[in-house]
């Protein structure tokens, strides 16, 4: 039995190696190596996010009041610092943008951002972020590596030319982590919960096995039928 | 305490159903590793029926409104997210145990006589289940929920004379749109769950009426004491109860560390194009349906179509499926237990599962011509399995069956 349960699960496993060798390829993306616990990143980013990005692009399923909350920014500061729009604090965070018009200046819609951390993932924003360069060809004088042919210009370009390589990289990093929070709020607390329902499973598991233990060994000895 | 039990027992037969389904229904002791996975299963379905009335409490059938109202899920129900995540989770968990149940039955022989009819109603609720799942994954309304229904749906199109009248009928309009999706909801949330819970009665009952069977293949009833009762025999409750529960704890901390550490399982539970909204003005570059259909869908496409018609590669998808039924009367064998089997079974039924898992990445790649080569080879050697069986079954020399079950 052990021996067949083994086989088969290494079959199982060399079967997983090999699938996984022949799936990587494609394009290579540079790791973001984004941390969504650290508040200072996500508080920058969404600094970066409303004040460079939110212009075109929206994120419908975001509210504002909720990004305070989970960034610990207080609403006065919100309404301050991250509102631009004339919205309301518990509303969502929609493009004022004008969809004839930017479909006029860009050739489409610019995209909701709202789940782009899910669907692209944030080795790409981050690669898509950090991919332009020159190009006279394009309406906007810029191309960009991972997306040919990218509608969008280089809204970062004026951060990348005034501050040094790491500084513009860490806000390149703040704005894809900020964007990984907007994909998944409830990622903030997932993880945390995740570790406490294990450590009551682990408990609960040795309990259970001593349990099962005790009552079998009723069958080991043939007692279980010294019922009466 | 007494007396009220004896009030309902004059009255409904209590104790005698409790005694004869737990404390008075003798299972045979050697269960192994392999024999987690019925109940299991169970505790898997409830909880998708659990997570699945809170989740239809917040859902909006509607084509306008679905996508976005499972974003509100996620982000502004309490514990949406984790409802929602212990769902979609489920739904992937649910595949996982049933094919580990079933590869158990092929292992053991537990389809074989007297066993046919619990075979076959497992098979028809596994068949169930795969369309329940399906139609659950329209449900989000993303791109892939849209395409792969688009890509599934329109196979029914392909049936000759009646099919594109029948697509519009299954369809309520000339594509998937909001009359699909109504559709679907309704038979997701309250005709396929209702089949479902009727089949596992059934397949208990059933289970229930002959005994189960065992890592040896040994018939517990034919050894039985003064008393009638089996000699290899305790009493599913509180025995089996209890080691059941160690099951049902190891498989919840593997279920937590998915649904908390990576719900989307990197694409494979939830797919990365499905946090796009659908749009039927825009073809994703790969439409895969999701992992636990793609053996089958690897079949339909293996299958070249013929006189013009898909037809051929979807009677194929469907024979793969139903060719399942036959098993008990393929196999010739006078052993249950891959214990005692000759070697002819044993080196077949590895070629089998190799073919069930290569078949299903295969589904899940993009049409290359060696991926199309490959996924005829294990096509054929997939419906091999079955076809040869009455052969390979029959020839070999089987090890002696023990009379008694061993440790």
């Amino acid at each position: 039995m052990k021996k067949l349960l083994k086989t088969t699960l290494s079959v199982l496993a060399g079967l997983a190696i090999s699938f996984n060798v022949l799936a990587a390829a494609a394009v290579t993306l540079d790791s973001a190596n984004t941390d969504i616990r650290d508040q200072k990143s996500l508080q920058n980013g969404a600094k970066l996010f409303m004040n460079y990005c939110s212009g075109c692009h929206s994120i419908a399923f975001m509210r504002y009041n909720r990004i305070g909350k989970d960034l610990n920014i207080s609403d006065a500061d919100v309404e301050k610092n991250l509102m631009f729009s004339g919205d309301k604090i518990g509303e969502t965070i929609t493009s004022s943008m004008s969809k004839t018009g930017a479909e006029k200046w860009f050739g489409t819609t610019p995209p909701d951002l709202s789940l782009v951390s899910r669907s692209k993932g944030v080795d790409w924003i981050y690669t898509y972020l950090h991919g332009f360069y020159k190009d006279e060809s394009r309406p906007f004088g810029v191309n960009n590596k991972i997306l040919v042919n990218a509608s969008m210009p280089d809204v970062l370009w004026e951060l990348k030319q005034n501050k040094s390589a790491e500084d513009f990289d860490q806000d390149v990093r703040d704005i894809t982590n900020f964007l990984d929070y907007v994909g998944e709020p409830a990622k903030l607390v997932r993880v945390d919960l995740g570790y406490k329902v294990l450590a009551f499973l682990f408990v609960l598991f040795i309990l259970s096995y001593l349990l099962k233990k005790e009552y079998w060994k009723d069958v080991k000895y043939g007692k279980w039928r010294a019922k009466d | 305490m007494d007396n009220n039990k004896s009030w309902i027992d004059q009255r409904f037969p209590l104790t005698k159903v409790w005694n004869e389904h737990l404390a008075e229904y003798y299972t045979p002791r050697n269960f192994n590793f392999w024999y987690f996975f019925g109940s299991l299963a169970m505790l898997v379905l409830v909880m998708q029926i659990v997570t699945g009335i809170f989740l239809t409490m917040h859902f909006k059938p509607d084509s306008a409104n679905a996508f976005a109202s499972v974003e509100y899920i996620m982000r502004d129900v309490d514990w949406g997210w984790l409802i929602r995540y212990l769902h979609s989770t489920g739904a992937s968990a649910f595949f996982i145990v049933i094919y580990l149940h079933m590869y158990r039955g092929l292992l053991y022989g537990s389809y074989k006589a007297p066993r046919e009819l619990i075979w076959i109603l497992g098979m028809v609720l596994y068949i169930a289940l795969m369309a329940e799942a399906f139609m659950g994954y329209v449900l989000p309304w993303g791109q892939m929920s849209y395409w792969g229904a688009q890509v599934i749906i329109s196979l029914f199109g392909s049936v000759p004379f009646i099919g594109p009248d029948l697509l519009t009928w299954i369809l309520g309009d000339y594509a998937v749109g909001d009359p699909a999706l109504n559709r679907f909801f309704s038979l997701h949330v309250i005709a396929l769950p209702l089949i479902l819970v009727v089949l596992v009665f059934l397949h208990i009952v059933a289970l229930h009426t002959v005994g189960s069977n065992n890592p040896d293949g040994v018939e517990i009833k034919k050894n039985k004491d003064k008393d009638g009762i089996p000699k290899d025999g305790i009493p599913f409750h509180p025995y089996y109860s209890v080691k059941d529960i160690v099951g049902v704890v190891v498989f919840l901390m593997l279920f937590s560390a998915v649904v908390f550490f990576a719900p989307a399982m990197n694409g494979y539970f939830l797919e990365h194009a499905n946090f796009i909204e659908a749009n039927p003005l825009k073809t994703p570059d790969h439409i895969a349906p999701l992992w636990y259909l793609t053996p089958f869908y690897s079949v339909l496409r293996a299958i070249p179509p013929m006189f013009g018609s898909q037809f051929p590669g979807v009677v194929g998808m469907f024979a793969a499926l139903l060719i399942l039924l036959a098993l008990p009367w393929l196999d010739r064998s006078k052993v249950k237990s891959i214990r005692y089997r000759s070697w002819p079974y044993k080196v077949a039924l590895g070629i089998f599962v190799v073919s069930f898992i290569v078949l299903g990445w295969l589904g899940m790649q993009p049409v290359t011509p060696i991926n199309a080569l490959l996924a005829r080879v294990f096509t054929a050697a997939y419906f091999g399995f079955f076809i040869l069986m009455p052969w390979f079954t029959s020839i070999g020399k089987t090890k002696e069956v023990p009379a008694r079950v061993t440790e």
